[in-house]
């Protein structure tokens, strides 16, 4: 029954050997940024970028790991080829004497948000992973360097049950939110305990005509659950950026559409194979909104996201959009590509997420109207918002914007704290407990019997009591740190 | 005065009461070589059913599956002897289908003591244990003395006394100090364990009357009879030698509102009502009063008449325990239709005893307090002669573990019936006597009753209790099941249309284009069976057994919700793999809220999973421990 701790797959994914970085302090537009840099290797990758004022004069490099610790200096990050990519101060601090316990070494770049990305790619590219958010916090943790005490401030976060419900996870979703997951829970716990009660005590719990009851029931918490996903999204999105596809058969004006909405202030974000993060890879700011459009390098090389991912890997794309801008070419009758694109649109449209349709090349003879696009068997009552548009000269531009403010409009009440940031896990959290349920109604349909039902009901209440802290699961430690701003 | 002296008699383990528990600790010791003594009050008493004259049924006939999956007696010995074998529950899944048999309770308890004389290294001794001997600080079983004076040494004794223990009958006013089936009690244990600090708790229970079945008119009742093809309990019983057994039926009626009225009009002289018995009762096997008073909106309940034995006249009025004075249940009794005439030979009563506080132990069944110190059984709050022996066996096992220096077989709750019993006994505040239910296992589609061996045969071969040939046996089913599963789901039928003559045959719709078997198993209509026209490969296979073929419909009919269970288990387990040290100063541990630190410093759970299900820890303490977990092994590694 002796179990080797150190083969919990847990604590292998605890990787404490990897150095980490990220930009620790608060993304902005604002000249001065620090990348933090923690692990073993953190000297090393120091040592690969940096370059004194004297090294660019005599081409010589020095190592950090040489320097007495706490030490402070001025000079270069240049890229391989040499090229100086920004004026900085560099710090290096030993082990354990540092924040994190582990050998450390700090970037202060001035260059702003752009030139603070490409030194944080440089970094990643010399080895080091990016954090996840609250892994420095974590590093210090397991570091001892914050004892339990201090953990309790952290603590407060994921508090005791109803304590919990009522001061940190939810208020993402603010409390009358919360109300809604606890009570679609109570509910499944109801009825999880008649079917239980039934089958140990049939005398006296009757289970005739109740799969039909149930599936009654059910139907109603999954559209709730359904609603609830679609808040938990537009929470997400006024943090997070609103994760957008574009999608479109080759020459449909894919690039067109994204340089006229990146315009002059494209943000390029670093693009890392082996980051485990979403790679986003275009930040486009739209008034208080901001539009991270994915896989843009596939779209910029080719002008063909369908072409260059296959349609596999666009359909995933899309499936873990929040909008998807379908640009179709209003100068040529539709194709097959064209449907194609449409049966994906449709099953991603049903699962809540938003679609615009650009009719583009309105500069152009056009021989594609709305009512081509309505009257297509993929496209059937689809809540489209459909868009004449040119890519070419920005007619419907600014109809665009305002149409993308409408549909993830701001004033929906959710405002930056520190709870939103773990609206992922949450919202991962209601999805599963979503599927379970659906699961319930297929069992229903397939004329199982009870027993059944209740191995994914049991799913769908594990699911939800993780949203309100009254399941705790394995993963915990990495959910407190998690709640840390990325970089903290 | 001359010193007296104490004689001794030598032995490696001591068990005390031969109950359903007893039986299966002490031939689990025996085998395994240690030399053993049981001792029971009587030995005509041994393997004794003194309340409901059946085995299994809902939950109950998955324990003795395991038991018998573990190298157990229990599923032999029920096939030995039963009256009738019904598989219950056959409309719905295979997670809840449960096999129940009606035992000759005679021939059930003497087959067990031939067992019990058959074994070496085992004793039988009647006698009263009357002390437990301890040496050394902390305390460890030294020995035993029996109330002649005489002292058997031992250094391990398993406490499995049931309900004999300072036990006291109740049919209404009238009380007598016996301890089930009239038997003789026990008294001086009892004190024998509050010396040691080892306190005790007061639980009831109760049984129904014995009537003479010449007395009962069966036509005013429905016949309930047993299975056509019966179904063994052991996985080492012979099928075929079950069929011929001749079996008998049992009988179906109902309580009325008159039986309710006259219950009503007499709850002040209920021993219970009254207030004269202590003990807590168990809510899931309530007196005839209980349920009368709780679903009082109930018009009827059902009473079934069962037989006790082959050889006598005495029938079982199964679903009417009571604890009322006798000439209330005269008259109760007599307004149940086919009842009107009855002769009771044995008056339903309620049995109060002493027993323990499960959370005293480890989950290994071994005392907190008491190094060698194992309890087993009703002893430890349980109800149920199949809970008994559930325990018995894994305390017997666990005796010899802690003898050859091995560690606990500690059965987890994804993996057994077993598991689930024992920690919800050691884990969770029990308030009741404890009864084995279908929804106390969260993961029971992979606890069937139909892969028990499957689940458990590696440990009961571990441990020494499942002999090499049962085990290779069991390995053999093993490697046919998941080629025959394997098969399934790479042969291909095509939409030709002699098959879909076929599935039209079968009452299931046509395929549209081509398929595996193992698709159109899982089809709800179809059965493995039924694929047999449309298997290519069937007929030149050499006929897989009936087992074999079971298992493979299960697996792949329901394959998607085993494995939603698997991820589901996988999640638990993980909690149940973070080890919490023994040693931990939980009241010093910061974060905890000063409830949680107390249960804890008291419970000393084995895991954080185990830690997470004591009441009185949130999750948010559960978080704490995690955490402290994490950073000690941050320390550890430094």
């Amino acid at each position: 029954m002796e179990r080797e701790m150190g083969a919990d797959p847990f604590f292998a994914a605890a990787s404490e050997e990897d150095t980490i970085a990220a930009i620790s302090t608060a993304m902005s537009e604002a000249g001065i940024g620090i990348i933090r840099i923690s692990g073993p290797a953190a000297a090393a990758i120091g040592s690969k970028l940096y370059r004194s004022p004297e090294d660019m004069k005599q081409g010589t490099r020095q190592n950090i790991g040489d320097w007495t610790p706490g030490t402070i200096r001025y000079g270069y990050i240049t890229d391989a080829d040499g090229q100086i990519i920004d004026e900085v101060m560099l710090s290096w601090m030993k082990a354990p004497h540092t924040y994190t316990t582990r050998d450390t070494v700090e970037i202060n770049t001035h260059g702003g948000l752009y030139v603070m990305e490409r030194v944080l790619g440089l970094v990643l590219e010399a080895g080091a992973r990016l954090a996840e958010p609250g892994e420095f916090t974590k590093q210090a943790f397991l570091g001892g360097r914050i004892d339990l005490s201090r953990a309790e401030a952290v603590m407060d976060l994921i508090g005791a049950g109803s304590e919990y419900a009522r001061r940190t996870s939810m208020a993402q979703l603010r409390g009358a939110l919360s109300d809604r997951v606890k009570d679609l829970r109570a509910r499944i716990l109801y009825e999880t305990a008649f079917i239980e009660s039934a089958l140990d005590d049939p005398e006296n719990f009757d289970l005739e005509g109740y799969p039909d009851r149930l599936r009654g029931i059910l139907t109603e918490e999954i559209r709730e659950l359904e609603d609830l996903l679609i808040h938990a999204r537009d929470g997400r999105i006024l943090q997070d950026g609103i994760r957008t596809v574009i999608l479109g058969r080759p020459n449909a004006g894919k690039s067109s559409l994204l340089n006229l909405l990146a315009g002059e202030e494209r943000a390029i974000v670093t693009d890392i194979p082996g980051t485990t993060r979403d790679v986003l890879r275009e930040r486009i700011r739209l008034g208080n909104l901001a539009l991270v459009v994915s896989d843009t390098a596939g779209i910029r090389t080719t002008e063909d996201l369908i072409e260059e991912m296959g349609v596999r890997r666009a359909r995933e794309a899309a499936r873990k959009a929040d909008l998807l801008l379908w640009i179709l070419d209003a100068a040529q009758p539709l194709t097959e590509e064209d449907r194609q694109i449409g049966a994906l649109v449709r099953d991603c449209v049903k699962e809540g997420i938003r679609c615009i349709v650009l009719l583009n090349k309105q500069d152009l003879d056009v021989c594609l109207y709305e009512e081509d696009i309505r009257a297509m068997e993929e496209a059937a009552d689809l809540p489209l918002t459909l868009l004449s548009f040119s890519a070419r000269n920005g007619e419907g531009r600014e109809t665009l914007e305002e149409t993308i403010r409408t549909l993830f409009h701001a004033g929906s009440g959710y405002s930056h704290n520190e709870a939103l940031l773990t609206a992922a896990r949450h919202r991962e959290a209601a999805q599963e407990a979503l599927e379970a349920l659906r699961l319930v109604v297929q069992s229903i349909d397939a004329g199982l019997s009870e027993d059944f039902y209740t191995i994914d009901m049991m799913t769908a209440y594990r699911a939800l009591g993780r949203i309100l802290g009254e399941s705790v699961e394995d993963d915990l430690v990495e959910e407190i740190f998690s709640r840390f701003c990325m970089g903290k | 005065m001359p010193e007296r002296k104490d004689y001794h008699i030598a032995a490696d383990v001591c068990v005390i009461g031969a109950g359903h528990a007893g039986c299966e600790a002490a031939l689990a010791c025996s085998r395994l070589g240690f030399e053993t003594v049981i001792f029971t009050m009587n030995t005509d008493s041994i393997a004794m059913m003194p309340c409901n004259p059946h085995i299994g049924g809902s939950s109950k006939g998955h324990l003795v599956r395991e038991i018998d999956a573990l190298g157990g007696e229990m599923g032999r010995n029920i096939d030995k002897t039963f009256l009738q074998s019904k598989m219950l529950n056959r409309s719905k899944g295979p997670a809840v289908h449960s096999l129940r048999a009606q035992a000759d309770k005679a021939e059930y308890s003497r087959s067990m003591r031939r067992v019990l004389e058959a074994q070496d290294h085992l004793t039988i001794r009647q006698a009263e244990v009357t002390e437990l001997l301890t040496e050394g600080d902390p305390a460890r079983i030294c020995g035993v003395r029996i109330h002649t004076g005489t002292v058997y040494d031992c250094r391990i004794a398993i406490i499995c006394t049931g309900t004999y223990l300072n036990a006291r009958c109740l049919v209404g006013e009238s009380i007598t100090e016996t301890g089930p089936g009239g038997m003789q009690r026990s008294t001086h244990l009892s004190d024998s364990l509050q010396a040691l600090g080892i306190p005790l708790r007061r639980y009831k229970t109760g049984t129904p009357a014995r009537m003479d079945g010449r007395s009962i008119d069966y036509s005013k009742m429905q016949i309930q009879k047993g299975d056509e093809e019966v179904v063994p309990f052991s996985f080492s019983t012979d099928l075929q030698s079950l069929q011929d057994v001749d079996q008998m039926p049992c009988w179906l009626t109902y309580t009325n509102e008159e039986t309710h009225a006259v219950i009503r009009a007499n709850l002040d002289r209920s021993p219970i009502y009254a207030g004269i018995i202590e003990g807590t009762g168990p809510r899931y096997c309530p007196s005839i009063e209980d349920k009368v008073v709780k679903f009082a909106e109930k018009t009827r309940h059902q009473v079934f008449i069962e037989p006790e034995g082959r050889y006598t006249n005495e029938v079982y009025v199964d679903g009417m325990s009571s604890s009322m004075p006798d000439d209330v249940q005269q008259r109760m009794y007599r307004t149940v239709p086919g009842l009107e005439n009855c002769v009771i030979v044995k008056n339903a009563y309620a049995i109060e005893y002493d027993c323990l506080n499960a959370n005293l132990l480890k989950l290994s069944l071994e005392s907190r307090a008491v190094s060698g110190l194992f309890c087993a059984g009703q002893f430890n709050g349980s109800s149920g002669y199949e809970e008994a022996a559930a325990q018995g066996l894994i305390a017997g096992i666990n005796a010899c573990n802690k003898l050859r220096g091995r560690e606990p077989l500690i059965l987890k709750r994804s993996e057994a019936y077993i598991g689930v019993l024992i920690d919800d006994l050691v884990t969770r505040d029990n308030t009741e006597p404890y009864r084995m239910m279908t929804s106390r296992a969260e993961y029971r589609l992979l606890l069937r009753q139909d892969n028990a061996d499957l689940r458990l045969t590696k440990y009961g071969y571990q441990c020494g209790l499942i002999d090499e040939e049962r085990y290779q046996k069991l390995v053999r089913k093993q490697e046919q099941i998941e080629a025959e599963v394997r098969r399934l789901k790479e042969v291909r039928i095509g939409a030709a249309a002699q098959t879909q003559k076929i599935l039209e045959e079968l009452g299931t719709a046509p395929v549209k284009t081509a398929c595996s078997l193992a698709e159109l198993l899982c089809r709800p209509e179809l059965h493995y069976d039924d694929l047999l026209p449309l298997d290519p490969d069937r007929q030149s296979l050499s006929s897989l057994p009936a087992d074999v073929r079971e298992q493979v419909e299960i697996t792949v009919k329901y394959e998607g919700y085993i494995e939603r269970q698997k991820r589901q288990v996988v999640q638990f387990e993980k909690m149940e793999n973070r080890r919490l040290p023994e040693n931990v100063d939980y009241l010093s541990l910061e974060g905890l809220r000063l409830e949680a630190q107390q249960k804890l410093q008291k419970a000393r759970p084995a895991s954080i999973g185990q830690a997470s299900r004591l009441s009185g820890v949130t999750p948010a303490d559960t978080a704490v421990l995690l955490i402290y977990l994490d950073k000690l092994r941050r320390q550890n590694k430094t």
